[in-house]
């Protein structure tokens, strides 16, 4: 039973996984206690009661009140039980710690953003240290998502008019999958991030590198990693596939069909204008669903992002 | 009217045995002939069917739409639709799963057909109301086929603002669509509950009523309390679409998660909509084939309601994830917990009805087993999701898509085909083939646990639902998953032949093929056109199999039982009972 | 139950042959109407949780959008609708009495008093309409401070949008009740369509009555 259950569940890597997991077990168990006894019951009784004959005469047991009270009372203390510490453990759950280090989450449709305390931006990558509470404050620039983390056993919706939070503190170094599990549209089963558990030391060497921003590599270089880390990618292929957006391959110079008839052409101004105002010129077939990277991406990343669009020829 | 003549002013009325004919020349199917008569008729009986037909349609539609998602979903990536594509038919599998299927299914086919029968009376309170509802549920599915030829809907079958206000396609038609059948379930459930008051035949009191009708009565109250509260948020939705007012769009001002408190305060008691009906198919399917008298009749009575009331606070644990106070969680948690024990006493009762009865195994009790064994498993796992830290984790994955397929189709659909079994001989007087029956249903649990089973799985290692990608860590799941919804089309798709089969081949069933003491085998089958050649008079309970079924067949003569016929009152003159 | 003789025979054709009698119909028929009256409630319990949320939300918002209806029209309407009421409950008294005449000229008095309810809807509607007052996005007016007025504006169009909505559906019931009235199908024996469409009426009177104080008179 200990086996099936550990095989239901994805690793547990936070710390409190294991608590959550104990009530799993426990209403498994029990459940499957009572599901083959019933059954076993049903099955016997309609084994040993088949009908002998048309004649058969029954017996008259209309009710018995000590077993209802019976089958009632078990239950109800059973349930409160379980009721009782899914309770407990989920006040733990959305209680952070004072102490709790803060990043800031922003889910658009369709990438997660994270922004942490000394202005660091990572794009589908989270990066926290270990043995250490991380709180993490979300809020949504469009519809509704969900962020989840099955490894940590945490999972909340993100919302566009307010903030909510999550907390967890990561008791093993590694790499673990983030979910967004409230549905929003064409590509909500793409909208995954990994979370990158550090040692405390090699977090802070992350922070303080900002992960590689990549501002000593040449333009064309920096542009292509930015394109991938922003997630760009989703949505916009580079080999002419027909994805979310248009393609990026091939799209410098050429006449950008809008869909109010009017042509517009793919330049650095154009590209400019749909990184920060995405909505304002949309390409004639696709939907105008792209998020604004204002306030995510500066003018020199930008720059290198359109030196990347142009090799894609 | 007659029944307070009966029970509280204790007038002697004389009875007499009436035997249902064996071979009625005359019956509700041959009576009025003809497509208009059919279209336009007022009988409650064809009208059940005409929902019936119309409910296979949709089921049918339902379950190639489920094919086309579980054949998408046999490689972790793109196999044949777009993702775009892929979202249509997952909300429309939902959409029309939900609305045209679940929600009428049991109250319109076997609840209309069933409910005045087992009443003794002639029709339901309203017959053309009855019939105007048949025609507002075609028309709510004129517009949603509409909406699906006219840009499609990708929102998901809760329709979440804010996605649902800006995203694409013909939304307004769906929702309005959903919003025009809440009318004709309302006016069904209005229907019933006046039904159930005010037509009972004498001697009918509260406490001989069938549990069935117990059950429906639950339902239609749900129904009446729940849906006007759903048609206001899908026309608040309507117009957050058409008119922009904001309520529930944050861009404008107002708030989704109010929106998730409206939909879910239908939403949720609608699933006892779904399930409750099918309780009370248990009850009589449970009795007959036991021919023993149901044990605890009022706990299962009761606990009916009880479920219905305790239904309508629960609604909030849709939610636990989406920011609501922990306060209101709490809440939440507790009362569904709640809803648990009247649920659990009910599996107890029909479990020690089977005790030290004479159980014979046809085809409708195989179903009750199926169903207690399948129902169990969805009930012990809504307990899983129930309890919030655990939820926490199940939430919004493929462990709550195979919790509520447990509960929908393991519960709901497989008693509502007992239900169809067990009333098929009385609805067309034709007999299907048993062993093809067996074979199905042993087809249709085998193929039900290969679909779901990996999904419980899956989901608690974290797949989340509405994925049209998916990691390939669960791709032998999902595959498994496939396979059985292929087995189960298998099945669904023997049974119709079979019971199609069985209108024109079908042997002669007689009045009464299973020997129940329930007053609906109390007359031929197919019933007369209305229903009894006589009033019945209720003497004795409808599960009491320890008294002679000569006792269940009195009645006195009917004084108009044509539409304004002109007869002469038949005096009853060998009276052999009296009341 | 009881022997009828040829000449109450023909009054009981009203009798659907589902019923054992008149009263077993009349009650069924008014049952009915009750239960259908719960669910009207409900429906519109749904916009009053809207308004009651919104308006614990956002208290200094419905002092201030609600200086813009006018509390004079808002008040005659309420007489208006309370007139009709009681213009109903003398057509259903005059059924019971066989006076078809007073029937008729009570359901012709009703209908005028649920016209002109509408129509100074219409003044007000069009009031505010001309000066930008639209629900949701359309909203362009600009004497009000508070940034969520166009959702007070939404709900107020809202709820009196539908209980104008059930207004002219009582309105049609009503000519179909003069027609059937002329047509001498009512008597003291059998009035249950002007007994129900009463009972919806009183409804749709009592909405307002709840409508006018909780959007106009907030002060």
């Amino acid at each position: 039973m200990n086996r099936l259950i550990e095989y239901m569940l994805p690793p547990a890597k936070s710390t409190l996984a294991g608590e959550t997991d104990a009530l799993f077990a426990f209403i498994n168990i029990s459940s499957f206690i009572f599901i083959i006894g019933i059954t076993l019951t049903m099955l016997y009784f309609a084994w040993r009661y088949r009908r002998k004959s048309d004649d058969d005469v029954t017996p008259v047991i209309s009710h018995n009140n000590i077993l209802e009270i019976t089958w009632s009372v078990i239950p109800l203390i059973l349930v409160i039980i379980v009721f009782s510490w899914g309770y407990s453990t989920y006040m733990k759950k959305i209680s952070p710690p004072s102490d709790a280090y803060e990043v800031r989450v922003v889910g658009k449709s369709w990438l997660w953003e994270f922004h942490y305390d000394n202005g660091n931006v990572s794009v589908n990558e989270l990066h926290v240290p270990e043995n250490r509470p991380v709180k993490l404050i979300m809020s949504s620039d469009d519809v509704i998502h969900s962020f989840y983390v099955p490894d940590f056993r945490v999972k909340m919706d993100v919302l566009p008019n307010r903030y909510t939070s999550v907390w967890f503190e990561a008791t093993e170094q590694g790499e673990s999958t983030v979910y967004c599990t409230e549905y929003c549209g064409t590509a909500h089963s793409n909208m995954l991030a990994t979370v990158h558990v550090h040692s405390q030391e090699d977090f802070e060497d992350w922070l303080e590198t900002s992960g590689g921003s990549g501002e000593d590599l040449p333009p064309v270089e920096r542009g292509e990693m930015l394109v991938q880390q922003n997630a760009c990618m989703t949505c916009h292929s580079t080999d002419g596939s027909r994805l979310t957006g248009p393609t990026f391959q091939g799209a410098w110079g050429s006449d950008v069909p809008l869909e109010n008839g009017e042509t517009v052409q793919f330049d650095e101004n154009y590209v400019r204008e749909s990184i920060l105002e995405p909505n304002a010129k949309v390409h004639q077939g696709f939907q105008p669903v792209m998020p604004s990277y204002a306030g995510t991406l500066d003018d020199r990343q930008i720059d290198a992002i359109i030196e990347y669009i142009k090799t894609l020829q | 009217m007659a029944t307070s003549e009966a029970s509280t002013t204790y007038k002697k009325i004389q009875v007499r045995r009436y035997k249902p004919e064996e071979n009625p020349e005359k019956n509700y199917l041959n009576e009025e002939k003809g497509l208009w008569a059919w279209l336009t008729t007022v009988d409650h009986k064809k009208i059940g069917l005409m929902y019936l037909a119309s409910i296979a349609f949709f089921f049918l539609v339902g379950g190639i739409l489920a094919l086309i998602l579980r054949t998408e979903l046999w490689t972790p990536a793109r196999s044949f639709l777009d993702a775009d594509l892929y979202n249509q038919v997952f909300t429309l599998h939902g959409a029309i799963m939900v609305f045209f299927f679940l929600v009428p299914s049991v109250p319109t086919v076997l609840g209309n057909f069933v409910l005045p029968l087992q009443l003794g009376a002639k029709d339901v309170a309203f017959p053309r109301l009855n019939l105007a509802s048949f025609y507002i549920y075609l028309i709510g599915a004129l517009f949603t086929l509409t909406a699906i030829l006219t840009g499609g809907v990708d929102t998901g079958w809760t329709f979440y603002t804010p996605y649902s206000a800006t995203t694409g396609g013909n939304v307004i038609m769906m929702t309005l669509g959903v919003f025009i059948l809440g009318f004709s379930s309302i006016l069904t459930g209005v229907n019933f509950i006046v039904t159930i008051h005010k037509l009972r035949s004498p001697g009918m009191t509260w406490a001989k009523l069938p549990l069935n009708l117990w059950a429906l009565y639950a339902t239609s109250i749900i129904q009446i309390l729940a849906t006007p509260v759903l048609a206001i948020t899908l026309l608040l939705l309507t117009m957050e679409r058409a008119l922009g007012i904001g309520i529930f769009d944050p861009a404008l001002g107002g708030d989704p998660v109010l929106y998730q408190h409206f939909f879910w305060f239908y939403s949720h008691p609608a699933v006892y909509i779904m399930i409750v009906p099918g309780f009370g198919i248990i009850s009589e399917v449970v009795s007959t084939f036991s021919k023993k008298i149901i044990f605890g009749y009022w706990a299962i009575a009761l606990s009916s309601l009880a479920i219905a009331f305790i239904g309508f606070l629960v609604w909030g644990h849709h939610m636990f994830t989406a920011g609501q106070s922990s306060l209101a969680n709490l809440v939440f948690s507790f009362l569904t917990f709640m809803v648990g024990i009247p649920t659990g006493i009910k599996i107890f009762n029909w479990v020690a009805t089977m005790y030290k009865g004479s159980i014979d195994m046809k085809t409708p009790m195989v179903y009750v087993m199926i169903f207690l064994f399948l129902f169990m498993i969805g009930g012990f796992t809504g307990i899983m999701v129930g309890a919030l830290s655990v939820d926490i984790h199940l939430h919004d994955t493929y462990y709550v898509v195979a919790h509520f397929h447990y509960v929908m189709v393991g519960g709901m659909v497989m008693a509502f085909l007992g239900g169809i079994h067990y009333w098929w001989p009385k609805m067309f007087g034709k007999m299907y083939s048993e062993l093809w029956a067996k074979i199905a249903a042993g087809i249709l649990f085998i193929g039900f646990n290969m679909t779901f089973l990996p999904q419980f799985i899956m989901g608690s290692q974290g797949m989340p639902r509405r994925y049209f990608n998916y990691l390939e860590q669960f791709q032998p799941f999902h595959q498994t998953s496939t396979v059985g919804a292929y087995l189960m089309g298998t099945g669904f798709l023997i049974v119709a032949i079979y019971l199609t089969y069985s209108l024109f081949k079908g042997k002669k069933a007689g009045p009464n093929p299973w020997g129940s003491r329930a007053l609906e085998w109390q007359t031929a089958s197919p019933p007369p056109l209305h229903n009894f050649e006589h009033i019945p008079v209720i003497i004795n309970g409808p599960y009491d199999y320890h008294k002679p079924m000569s006792e269940f067949q009195l009645g006195v003569a009917s004084k108009h039982n044509g539409h304004h016929a002109e007869e002469t009152v038949d005096v009853p003159e060998s009276a052999q009972e009296k009341a | 139950m009881s022997s009828t003789s040829a000449t109450e025979e023909k009054r009981l054709d009203h009798v659907q042959h589902h019923f054992v009698d008149s009263e077993q119909q009349f009650e069924s028929a008014k049952m009915g109407m009750w239960v259908f009256i719960v669910t009207e409630i409900l429906m519109f319990g749904g916009l009053f949780v809207a308004y009651i949320v919104y308006r614990s939300w956002y208290p200094e918002l419905y002092l201030e959008a609600s200086t813009q209806l006018n509390a004079f029209w808002g008040m005659v309407n309420t007489f208006v609708l309370i007139g009709s009421s009681l213009t109903v409950a003398m057509a259903i008294r005059s059924a019971q009495l066989n006076q078809i005449k007073g029937l008729i000229y009570n359901l012709y008095i009703t209908i005028g008093l649920a016209f002109t309810f509408m129509v100074i809807k219409y003044f007000e509607y069009s009031e505010k309409l001309g000066k930008g007052i639209a629900p949701g996005e359309y909203y362009t007016y600009d004497g009000l401070e508070h940034e969520k007025a166009n959702i007070f504006f939404s709900i107020y169009y809202m709820m009196t949008g539908l209980h104008g909505v059930h207004v002219t559906i009582g309105i049609g019931l009503m000519i179909w009740l003069v027609v059937k009235a002329k047509k001498n199908v009512f008597h003291s024996e059998y009035y249950t369509p002007v007994e129900i469409t009463g009972l919806y009426w009183h409804l749709v009177d009592i909405i307002w009555i709840f409508l006018f104080p909780l959007l106009y008179l907030i002060d």
